[in-house]
Formats: C-alpha cells, structure tokens, sequence
C-alpha cells in the first residue's frame, strides 16, 4: 500500500495538521514504508475472529448520574492562551 | 548512599542514619552535576523536592512513616503534577502548568516520596531513543555516544547515572521495558488497568501503563505497593484487591516452567544478545526452573498490528490540542481553520506528526474495517497466542530487545526500522500482560535485558522470579563507571 502527495494533502487536512510543502515528499515516503509494514496484516484470515478493544474485554463501568465535580473554570482557563468574561477568545467564525 | 536501592534506603531513613533532607540534596547535588551532559531531566523541582523532604523527616520522627516515605524519586513528565510544568517533551506543553495531580503520583505524595523532578522522553512518548523530545536527546549513561532507549529515555538514564534511586515510567509499546534493559535496571509494566492513568497524558488508551523503574525487583514491588490499586476515575481501571507485592519475593521457584518462544530466538536477534539470555536461562535452570520450547506464532504481526492501533489512539487523543485551551497557539491566526492547524503543525513535532498522520489515514471514511478493525482482530489472535502458552508454563522468558543500546541518530530518519526495535515488547501490550525486563548481563560493554512475562494480574509472581535471579546474580547492581 502506498500513498501519493493528494493522500497526504487530504489526511493532513482531516488531522488539521500545517504540513510545509516541501517536506509532503517525505510524509509520501514514511506513510508508504509504515502502511507496507501494516499490509502483513491482510496475510492474515480473520474471518471469524472477535475484534478485542480491551485487553481483559472488560465492560465500561457505570456510575450514578450525579455531580461529583466542583466547577474550576477560572484555574482551567488560567491555562489558556485568550479568554475574555470566561469564554475562550477564537478568531472570527461567523461574518 | 547513592548506589543503595530504595529498600536500603527506606531503612536507612528509619534508623536514622540518614535523613530525607540529606538524600534529596545528595541527589539534586549529582542532578546539577550531570544534568546536562545526560539531559535526563526536563523540570527539577528543588523547592518542592526540599518542602516534601523536610515534611518526611517530621513523618519518620513522627513514627507513622510507610515504607517510601522520604525516599526522592522522579517522575516522567508525562504525570501531571499541580503546579509543576508538565510537557510530555513537547512544544505543544511547553507552557502547560498542571492544574492538578495525576493519581499515580498522587500515591507517591501521599506515601511521603520526594518527587526530585521530571523526567524527559520521547515526545507524547512517541519513540524507542529519547530523540523525538523537544528538549533533546537523552545519553546512555553507560556510553553517552548512544540512547538511553524510549520512550521513558530519561527516567532510565537519570536511574542508571544514580541521579535518582528509582523512577515512574509508562509503556505503550515497550516504553518501560525497553529503556531498563538497554540502561541496565529493572522496569515492570504492570497488566492493562491494574495502575491508573488518571492524569497520565493519553498516547494510545488501550495499551498505556504506568510501572516503575528500579534497580532491583525488590524495589519495584515496593513502588508496585504504592501505584497499584483501582481507580474510579479511570474508565479502564480494574477493580481487584492488590496484594501486597513484597510478600512473595522470597519464594522458591523449584519447579518453575519457563517457556521460550522460539520465535523470540530467531533472525533478527543480536548474538551477543542471544549469548547473555542464554545464559541467564540456565542460570534460571541452577535455581531448579525447568525450561521448554513454546511457540507464539502471532509474533511477527504485532508490530504491524500496533502501528494500526497506537496511532489510531493517538491521533484520536491528540485531537485535543486545538491552540484553543491550553497549551501552544500560533502567532496571529487569520481564521479558526489557521489557528488549529499553525497551532498543531508548529506545537508537534516529526514523530508525532508523522503518527497522527498514519492514524487519521487508517480511521478515515472507507478504511477502518480494512485497518483498525482488522488489528482488533489480530490483537485477539496474538492474546489468544499467550492464552494459549500459560496453559503450558509459568512464565515466559526471552529478549527485551533484540540489540543492545544503538548510537544516537542510528535509527532515528528511518521510523520502520525503529519501529522494529520494539519487535519483542509490543505483543505483551496488545495483550495486556504484565512483564519484567532485569539485568542479565553486557554484550560489548553494554547491557542486557531479560524479559520476563507473566499471565494477568501475576506481577506478584513475576517480581519473586525475578528477585531470585537478582539473589544468585549481581548485574542489577552494575553501576556505569562515570557514577559509581
């Protein structure tokens, strides 16, 4: 399996990843050799084989729906880069 | 007093012949000393170092002292710990001051433990040498011209060098085990869900675990005392009692059966490599363990598989670095497609990049039965390979890693043949399984790892077969000349 430079232009937009122009050549390169060794996969006949998300198929554990945590607005958005009356400031999205 | 484990040194805190101020500033003393040649650390944190020690010191008078109380340790800075820079290596976190505590270091607080500082990595833990760190590349105390191994490079380096008597580490892929075996000590990733990861920055959710990094088995029961234990606010903790890891030690392992995968004995392997397991097998065989030939046969597509489902994971976790609520922004965003792709493009670097890339690709619209699908299915097939082996032996022994520390820059422009260098870890995360790597020797001058599996939940065991080991031998007492 190998990639060309639209494969990587259209995945890095998906990942919203800036990846410069010159460096597309290498991603091409990389992708191509990891998804190559990924291919081994396809040898393999897994038809009747349950997929395993969870080393010890453990279930997702419930919890009562009730608060348990306290509000930390402003610690949390002491961390963050702009924040205006308690809102996160993003550049203009709707004209 | 710096070359003694964490157990001799708990002791000697309680007989008072030594006191937590005096260990702390003895080992931030050899920090500021080699430091900056080794790049161990990203963050030492002597103020808090030095407030935690002094309260330890009024707990071993007080009498009510647990066995780690005192004892300065260091953390990979992939924990969040309040108030103290937490990076992960990464531009992206260079600002990025934890808001709170992550419950495994929580633990080590609470037991009285003096974190000295964090420790560097690989970025995200993103790596197999401690070179994808945004802060540098980490050096192998025992020849600084090569890596440390990853991705927990600076937690086995600081360790080695005896800048700090034991370390946290964490293990997607190899993560622990690999870095013990090629820096000499013992690292233990304990089974899937048995260590919290609650405040432990996400790499790849189903494969991550935290474990320590030690000199010796008896060390790392003593840390596994402390970090093990359910957690209700990680989704995936287990909720099992956790015995006490130091009781079983001293246990005899007459009878023991050893399987070796014959698959972890094949092309590939270095021979130096091959000799020092060799050896240590028998050695196992003098303690009366009896050995025989298994087969995983799986083995060879974990690596494939795991370069499926770990950037999957990641790409998917990492998506929450968007410059908008912590951690880097792009200078002057002209709109908010901008602002999150600068902001993601500059605050990564190559390795991460290069996995979120791969794990977008394999989850995007038409290629996720043919990619992730398909690795959940073979990830039930190399588990199966285990399942499969426990009912014939104990433990399973063999390689942690097929070479001995390689040079810095060897591997680091062609990622598939580091990718590989992980070819015997990487099985025991898909599966979840615990698993010890322990000194067993040098190939060249250089260390190597034996690495010990153990079915789920049987750390205890793992730790009493390796202790005996350690009791017969002395290579986890190995100290690189520069430091002894």
């Amino acid at each position: 399996m190998s990639v060309d430079q639209s494969d990587i232009t259209k995945v890095a937009l998906l990942a919203r990843l800036k990846i410069d122009e010159a460096d597309v050549p290498q991603y091409v390169d990389n992708l191509s050799n990891i998804l190559g060794l990924v291919e081994q996969m396809s040898e393999v006949n897994t038809d009747d084989v349950v997929p395993m998300a969870h080393p010890l198929d453990a279930a997702q554990r419930l919890r009562a729906d009730e608060v348990t945590e306290t509000n930390q607005r402003d610690k949390f958005q002491a961390l963050a880069p702009q924040v205006e009356s308690g809102l996160y400031l993003v550049p203009k999205v709707i004209e | 007093m710096h070359t003694k484990t964490i157990s001799q040194l708990s002791a000697a805190l309680r007989s008072g012949e030594v006191s937590s101020v005096e260990l702390t500033t003895l080992f931030l003393e050899r920090i500021k000393q080699h430091n900056p040649a080794l790049n161990c650390f990203i963050s030492v944190t002597e103020a808090q170092a030095f407030a935690a020690a002094a309260a330890a010191d009024l707990r071993l008078k007080a009498g009510n002292a647990a066995p780690l109380t005192g004892v300065p340790i260091a953390h990979k800075d992939i924990f969040c710990t309040e108030g103290v820079k937490t990076t992960c290596a990464s531009k992206m976190l260079d600002n990025f001051i934890a808001p709170y505590e992550s419950t495994c270091t929580a633990k080590f607080r609470d037991a009285g433990a003096v974190m000295l500082g964090k420790t560097n990595m690989d970025e995200f833990a993103m790596g197999s040498s401690n070179e994808t760190s945004y802060y540098g590349a980490v050096k192998n105390p025992w020849d600084q011209a090569r890596v440390p191994g990853g991705s927990s490079g600076g937690s086995v380096s600081a360790v080695a060098a005896r800048l700090a008597p034991a370390a946290t580490g964490t293990d997607t892929g190899g993560s622990i085990r690999q870095p013990a075996a090629l820096c000499g000590l013992t690292g233990l990733k304990p089974t899937y869900g048995r260590v919290s990861r609650y405040g432990m920055v996400a790499f790849a959710s189903s494969l991550d675990q935290a474990g320590p990094i030690t000199y010796s088995a008896e060390d790392a029961a003593l840390m596994m005392n402390v970090m093990a234990g359910f957690d209700e606010r990680d989704s995936t903790s287990v909720e099992r009692d956790v015995p006490d890891y130091s009781a079983n030690l001293d246990n005899g392992i007459e009878g023991l059966k050893i399987g070796l995968p014959k698959e972890y004995f094949g092309e590939g392997l270095d021979d130096g490599v091959a000799r020092v397991i060799d050896a240590a097998v028998k050695e196992y065989e003098a303690l009366g363990a009896v050995v025989k030939e298994i087969s995983l046969p799986n083995t060879a597509l974990a690596v494939p598989t795991y370069y499926v489902v770990a950037p999957a994971e990641c790409s998917t976790n990492l998506s929450r670095f968007d410059g908008v609520r912590f951690g880097h922004r792009c200078d002057d965003p002209q709109d908010l497609f901008d602002l999150y792709t600068r902001s993601r493009g500059e605050g990564f670097g190559a390795e991460v990049k290069r996995r979120i890339m791969i794990g977008t690709y394999v989850l995007s619209a038409g290629y996720y039965d043919a990619y992730y699908l398909k690795a959940q299915k073979i990830r039930r097939l190399i588990s199966e390979d285990f399942r499969a082996a426990f009912e014939e032996v104990d433990v399973i022994m063999g390689p942690t890693a097929p070479s001995t520390a390689f040079k810095l820059g060897e591997k680091a422009d062609d990622p598939v043949t580091m990718y590989l260098s992980d070819i015997y870890t990487i099985a025991v995360n898909m599966a979840g399984l615990p698993a010890a790597s322990i000194p067993a020797g040098f190939a060249d001058g250089l260390p190597v790892g034996l690495q010990v599996i153990g079915n789920y939940f049987d750390e205890s065991h793992l730790l009493n077969v390796a202790h005996k080991y350690q009791q017969a031998t002395d290579w986890h007492l190995q100290v690189p000349k520069e430091f002894q």
